[in-house]
């Protein structure tokens, strides 16, 4: 073995010798590295599977030229683009309803298409020939293939009667879209000579201008280089981003206390080696060598761990995503290359940032350094007042934010700065309260006490402010939950006001399920409704079309209205808007909305802003006869029915078997309900998991800190043994102390926890969905909290507990002669 | 979804290429033309109606080169073309099921640049097209349109316009003298087998009109050539490529020279003399000579960009140079060489070449 | 004994001044000293004389500020940190008085590591400093297993692994009693006849200072 091999040995042997510091080095950067490259594989599982659907979408990756009116513009405007000089390609979008599921049918033009759009070239190993020539083909996802149960080559039918070309599997392609030619579309949609929109290549040449070409008929959409659902998920991200970065976070305070404390302990050794001739620079370059090892292995493991917590949570993150947004995520995790490239980086500079004082200390190592007497008292009065005034560095920088930001992405700044700010004055304010106890006692056991807890205080705040950090995170994230599922829960009893709903297959079907049902002595109400797409201000809306009935009257909440604003509906000039839209578009009550309608435009009075909880897409609700009447193709097969609770499941079995209904389009309130919640429930179990996995590093970071620093306490432990105090009583003092300290954490994080939910609920739900609820606080919910963490800090603080008490007399007296 | 590029493959793979010649390489490029209908002698010819597509036969071009200058006496030349390719044999379907699509070339060349451009359109929904009367050949943007009362014997005049990123041209064609069919009667054999297309060209053309390089547009006059031809399976098996010249001689004669390279090292020759008032005369394959001189790289590619070509008949012993020996027409599925060339000797003038399958 | 052999260290006007509550203390003011190949030396003074520093100085240590130490024909003052270290490596053994032996290692590779990082570990002469040191027994344990005098065995033997030119002593025996210190002294006096090397040790014990070939003391910053 060389030189340089015996030094790694001898620094290495330390490890050998503190297995346990080892572990908690290794924990703490396992578990940083596990938890941010979980959330960053599921962050990129579902941007992947964005741009699939970006690419299917033919999205807003290139700029597009949209009606100015209406839905659809003539495919002769293509042409004319054309023969101007417009590098633009015709693309035909519209449902289609097959075996009772309705599917997102786009047409389009291959040949023209933009290179730029997307994945669409890799989809495009298709031979063209095959695509565009009838019967043509379907290109569709894996997933759809499979939910269609059929093989490739199938040619279902829709629910009119046409034929689909031959199904095609293509990977590539994003889940619930089906591809076709736009001929092909055309005869599908029964829109002959229509296309929806056109997408912009590069230019290739002079083009004339566009309104010379199509008159003031089109509106040129710029490229975004986001994709609609990438902005409409950017808020889940960020929130499974949030977690990520403060488990890792966490996980840095264990690596940086584990690393720290070996360095300390390594002081002498360090020393040794360099009388025994080790030069500096050498042994620095060992140190960061053994760091980046260390690094590196644990990072391997904490990528294992990381791939397990993703695929662990994937089904729930796929599930919000679905729910919330529509975005299909495969429930399969892939990961790239890079993503394992990024975990090990990201563990290896983690570990070096939280040795970075360790290092600096070692590298300034004076060989000839005799050990200073500990001043800690001035020490930790320097080191208290420094982090209280960057604490007040970083809330005036919070304050800041607050008034001047306007983003989610400040939002959630405000969020880390409040966060970041507690961290750092927690030891200052802990060290008040132990103040004020040691004050208040004169007992001599006290005294002494209170005065060791605050000693103890620089030894532990690593751990505090983890589990101060946890806590006040989970306070915050439960109560937003909490809050939400309240108010969530009681919306859906005002929404959901009718007892069964029915989407018949067409509208024939409908007319006769109606005229039946009129029959029906147990039916007290048919209330149909429908819903129609349009476009306000650049992004897509509903409209949703009510019939005009006391139910809706009596039970729909609305949070602004004029007066008599359900009969201010009736005539079909006036609607009202959804929360989020009244938000985006700066919408008030009195306000005017144009939509693009077939007809025309129609020009609404807001008379009513109504909370709509869980859609990514601006809602407006009209008259049911009036939305008819400006859009007159839309299927008229939803219906909702009043009926006499006992009656519900006869009629919904008379109804299956007589129409032929399933689950999918007859569903009674509660079970629709109860699918809503779930959504809502997964969506949030996810934040739940990370919340708990961070509350978990934290207990750890508290054990292994209490594990390392119970060592070195022993010696201020021996002379209370040495004058008559048991070890029995010793432990349970060091226990009692722990807890103390852990309590006074705890208590100290409930406000700062409510503060972080009233951010997320006032800043961040606001930003990211475009609805605000109500504050609540609920107090069980945090006892609850209060609870669980002190059960984290007695189970930490058993085990050096019990070591103390089990110890040796002999030991006891060693460390007590060895301190002479 | 299908890329532009993937497109050009499969068009390749039909045998669609640039004169047919190039993607003797690619799978398929034989498969039989059954269904298509096929090239015979003793065709007889009828214009306007043969300006316009043969939807029957699998391929089509309209195909229009010009040697040009300026009033400094600078050389130029430019190149506009449309082919058509039938994806399936058959009667045309309406609409977006129409079974063709069409592919657009268009260039400049100047001593210092070339600069191209290509595009793409499927037919039947009017982005690409060509109607004989009034004749009108068009994709995208680019045009070629018979104007003021076009006489369809001379298919003149005409108006030919083009544009690309970097460049654009618009031209006024004239000629004096009717069309001329090439080979027998318009019947051009393109091997010793069946391979065979129906040819005439429009060789008596003087243009003039305007170049746009990078904005600065110049005035420029000139001699310009047409070729029509359209067949169903054009090429041999054996046969990778070809080099074509179309040359306008100082005594108002013209020249068409192709020489199909074959596998087997051989070369089908073929030439057609033109006198100055338009009567054709047959070159017999054993009484043209046509020796690359010298080769230019490009990439990495070799091409023969000076060539000697003798016709001991005709008296004719010449040298020709390409004005740009980098006119490399670098589409990405389908490249090949085009440029306007000079030659002296025997016979001195102005004409282009083309060379594929390098 | 008294050697007639080479000089191996050769101090000549050495100077060095602290800084110590904004005054200037001169430690040292112009030390002489020369030791030879196989003699040992006492260095005595009262606390405070810079007995340990002129120790640290040699060493290489510490930086001095004027005068010249020359080790085996190198002037320390005019190496890099990188070969002062190697110098220590090579050619100089260090024992003090507190053990400074690695805790997280056993007293077999304590012993054997400054040989094995020199890159010059003697399986043979490791055995016969084993023997010698008599830690025969002890060799798998770990130094918090030891007695002090057990550990400065230890200490003593790492420093002679490498068979160095010089061996510095600072206050070896300083946490011993009198009697492990004796047998420490006497070990460590035969192994460095044994071996040949100069043997510098600082001292304020007369009696064991006597037992050496040499006694210098430290005075006033300077070797009277």
């Amino acid at each position: 073995m060389t030189g340089v091999g015996w030094i790694l040995t001898v620094l290495l042997s330390h490890w050998r010798r503190h297995p346990m510091q080892l572990a908690t080095l290794l924990i703490g950067l396992i578990s940083a590295t596990a938890l941010w490259s979980g959330v960053q594989a599921l962050n990129q599982q579902a941007r992947t599977s964005y741009d699939r659907a970006a690419a299917t979408f033919g999205g807003a990756r290139v700029p597009m030229l949209v009606a100015r009116r209406g839905t659809s513009l003539p495919q002769q405007i293509f042409v004319d683009l054309r023969r101007a000089g417009w590098p633009v390609s015709p693309m035909l979008e519209g449902r289609l309803q097959i075996g009772g599921r309705s599917y997102r049918l786009l047409g389009i033009e291959p040949i023209t298409l933009p290179v730029e759009v997307g994945a669409a070239a890799a989809i495009g190993k298709t031979d063209l020939q095959s695509f565009i020539i009838p019967p043509g083909q379907t290109l569709v996802a894996p997933e759809t293939l499979s939910e269609l149960d059929l093989p490739e080559g199938a040619t279902p039918e829709a629910s009119d009667g046409t034929r689909l070309p031959p199904l095609r599997k293509v990977p590539q392609m994003a889940p619930g879209v089906l591809v076709v030619d736009i001929g092909i579309a055309q005869n599908l949609l029964h829109r002959p000579n229509e296309i929806s929109r056109l997408l912009v290549g590069k230019a290739k040449g002079p083009q004339a201008r566009l309104e010379s070409v199509a008159g003031d008929r089109l509106r040129l959409v710029p490229a975004d280089s986001e994709t609609d659902l990438e902005r409409l998920t950017d808020s889940f991200h960020l929130n499974l981003t949030a977690f990520g970065l403060l488990s890792f976070f966490v996980g840095l305070f264990i690596v940086n206390s584990a690393v720290g404390l070996a360095f300390e302990q390594r002081l002498p050794m360090l020393r040794t080696l360099r009388a025994c001739g080790v030069s500096a620079r050498k042994l620095n370059v060992m140190l960061v060598l053994e760091l980046v090892t260390l690094a590196l292995l644990a990072g391997l493991i904490g990528l294992v761990f990381g791939y397990l917590i993703a695929a662990a949570l994937l089904p729930d993150v796929a599930a919000s995503l679905r729910g919330l947004y529509g975005a299909e995520i495969p429930g399969e995790l892939t990961l790239k290359p890079q993503w394992w490239f990024a975990g090990l980086a990201i563990s290896v500079i983690g570990a070096l940032v939280a040795a970075t004082a360790s290092l600096l200390k070692a590298m300034r190592l004076s060989v000839l350094a005799i050990a200073q007497p500990q001043a800690w008292k001035q020490a930790q009065r320097r080191w208290l007042l420094l982090q209280a005034a960057g604490a007040a560095a970083v809330f005036a920088a919070a304050a800041l934010l607050f008034w001047f930001g306007a983003s989610l992405l400040s939002g959630f700044a405000v969020l880390a700065a409040l966060l970041l700010g507690a961290a750092l004055i927690l030891p200052a304010m802990l060290e008040m309260v132990l103040s004020l106890g040691q004050r208040s006692t004169r007992q001599a056991l006290a005294t002494w006490f209170w005065a060791d807890s605050r000693q103890q205080l620089s030894g532990l705040s690593v751990a505090l402010r983890a589990l101060f950090l946890a806590l006040a995170v989970n306070v915050g994230v439960g109560t937003m939950v909490e809050t939400f599922s309240h108010t969530f829960a009681s919306w859906l009893d005002g929404r959901l006001a009718a007892d069964v709903y029915i989407n018949a297959a067409d509208n024939t079907q409908a007319d006769d399920i109606k005229a039946w049902l009129r029959l029906r002595p147990e039916v007290q109400a048919i209330l149909p409704n429908a819903r129609a797409e349009t476009q306000l201000d650049g992004a897509p809306i509903e409209i949703v079309g009510l019939a005009d009935h006391s139910t809706y009257r009596d039970h729909w909440a609305l949070l602004q209205s004029v007066a008599n604003a359900w009969a201010r509906l009736r005539p079909g000039e006036a609607g009202f808007v959804s929360e989020q839209l009244a938000r985006r578009l700066n919408l008030k009550l009195g306000d005017r909305i144009e939509l693009p309608a077939p007809g025309g435009i129609w020009t609404l009075e807001v008379v009513g802003i109504y909370a709509d909880y869980g859609n990514p897409k601006g809602e407006v609700t009209v008259n049911i006869a009036a939305l008819l009447r400006h859009f007159p193709a839309i299927p008229q097969t939803r219906m909702g029915l009043r009926v006499a609770p006992a009656q519900i499941p006869a009629l919904m079995t008379a109804l299956q078997t007589r129409y032929g209904l399933n689950g999918r389009n007859l569903v009674d309130q509660a079970t629709l309900k109860a699918d809503l919640m779930g959504i809502f429930n997964r969506t949030f179990a996810v934040t739940a998991a990370l919340n708990a996995f961070t509350l978990g590093v934290a207990g750890i970071a508290l054990l292994t800190s209490l594990l390392t620093l119970a060592n070195s306490r022993l010696p201020q432990l021996a002379p209370l043994w040495a004058i008559g105090i048991t070890r029995r009583h010793l432990a349970s003092i060091e226990l009692l102390k722990t807890m103390s300290v852990a309590l006074i954490t705890t208590l100290l994080a409930l406000p700062l926890g409510l503060c972080v939910a009233w951010c997320l609920i006032a800043i961040v739900n606001v930003k990211a969905f475009g609805w605000r609820l109500p504050f609540a606080v609920f107090p069980l919910q945090l006892m609850e909290l209060v609870a669980v963490a002190m059960l984290a800090a007695l189970a930490a603080a058993l085990v050096p507990a019990i070591k103390l008490a089990r110890m040796q007399p002999a030991s006891l007296i060693k460390i007590f002669a060895d301190e002479r | 979804m299908i890329s532009r590029r993937t497109f050009t493959a499969a068009a390749l793979a039909l045998g669609f290429g640039q004169r047919c010649a190039l993607a003797q390489s690619y799978a398929g490029m034989n498969s039989s033309a059954e269904g298509f209908a096929t090239v015979v002698p003793g065709r007889l010819f009828s214009f306007p109606a043969d300006l316009g597509p043969h939807p029957d036969y699998r391929i089509e071009w309209w195909y229009v080169t010009a040697n040009l200058t300026d009033a400094t006496g600078k050389a130029y030349g430019s190149q506009w073309t449309l082919f058509r390719l039938a994806l399936k044999p058959g009667a045309p379907q309406q609409g977006w099921a129409y079974q063709q699509i069409w592919m657009g070339h268009a260039a400049v060349t100047r001593a210092d640049l070339h600069r191209f451009s290509a595009t793409f359109a499927r037919g039947g929904v009017g982005q690409a097209g060509v109607d004989a009367n009034p004749f009108h050949a068009w994709i995208d943007s680019w045009d070629m349109r018979g104007i003021d009362g076009m006489d369809a014997m001379k298919i003149a005049p005409l108006a030919l316009s083009a544009s690309g990123k970097d460049f654009s041209y618009a031209l006024r064609l004239d000629a004096d003298h009717a069309l001329v069919l090439q080979g027998d009667a318009g019947y051009s054999r393109k091997s010793e087998h069946e391979q065979a297309s129906y040819y005439y060209s429009q060789p008596f053309f003087k243009a003039a009109g305007r170049l746009t390089i990078d904005d600065k547009p110049v005035e420029v006059t000139g001699l310009a050539w047409m070729d029509r031809e359209w067949s169903s399976q054009p090429l041999a098996p054996d046969q990778s490529g070809w080099d074509w010249l179309a040359l306008h001689l100082k005594t108002g004669e013209k020249l068409m020279l192709y020489r199909i390279r074959q596998t087997d090292g051989r070369n089908y020759r073929t030439g057609n003399w033109i006198s100055a008032d338009g009567k054709p005369q047959q070159i017999p394959p054993a009484g043209i000579r046509m020796t690359p001189t010298a080769t230019t790289e490009i990439g990495t590619r070799k091409l023969p960009t000076t060539w000697r070509i003798e016709i001991p008949a005709h008296g004719m012993a010449i040298e020709c140079t390409a004005l740009n020996a980098k006119s490399w027409m670098g589409i990405r599925s389908s490249p090949y060489w085009e440029g306007p060339i000079n030659f002296s000797g025997s016979h001195a003038g102005v004409g282009y070449l083309e060379m594929t399958g390098y | 004994m008294t050697s007639d052999g080479h000089i191996v260290l050769s101090v000549r006007n050495l100077t060095k001044t602290y800084r110590s509550a904004g005054e200037q203390v001169a430690v040292l003011r112009g030390v002489n000293l020369d030791i030879a190949t196989g003699e040992r030396v006492a260095l005595a003074g009262e606390s405070g004389s810079g007995k340990s520093t002129l120790l640290h100085l040699i060493a290489g240590l510490d930086r001095v500020d004027g005068g010249e130490i020359r080790l085996a024909g190198a002037s320390i003052g005019e190496l890099s940190d990188s070969g002062r270290a190697a110098l220590r490596r090579d050619q100089l053994g260090l024992v003090f008085q507190q053990f400074n032996l690695i805790p997280s290692l056993n007293v077999e590779d304590n012993l054997a590591f400054q040989a094995r990082i020199a890159g010059r570990h003697d399986a043979a002469w490791h055995g016969e400093l084993v023997d010698r040191l008599g830690l025969g027994p002890l060799l798998k344990r770990y130094p918090e297993q030891l007695s002090g005098g057990q550990q400065q065995r230890v200490a003593i033997g790492r420093a002679l692994a490498t068979k160095p030119l010089l061996v510095l002593a600072d206050e070896p025996t300083g946490n011993l009693d009198e009697a492990s210190a004796d047998e420490v002294l006497a070990l460590a006096r035969d192994l460095v006849a044994r071996t040949g090397c100069g043997f510098l040790m600082v001292t304020h014990s007369a009696r064991l200072a006597a037992t050496l070939d040499r006694r210098v003391n430290l005075s006033a910053g300077v070797i009277a």
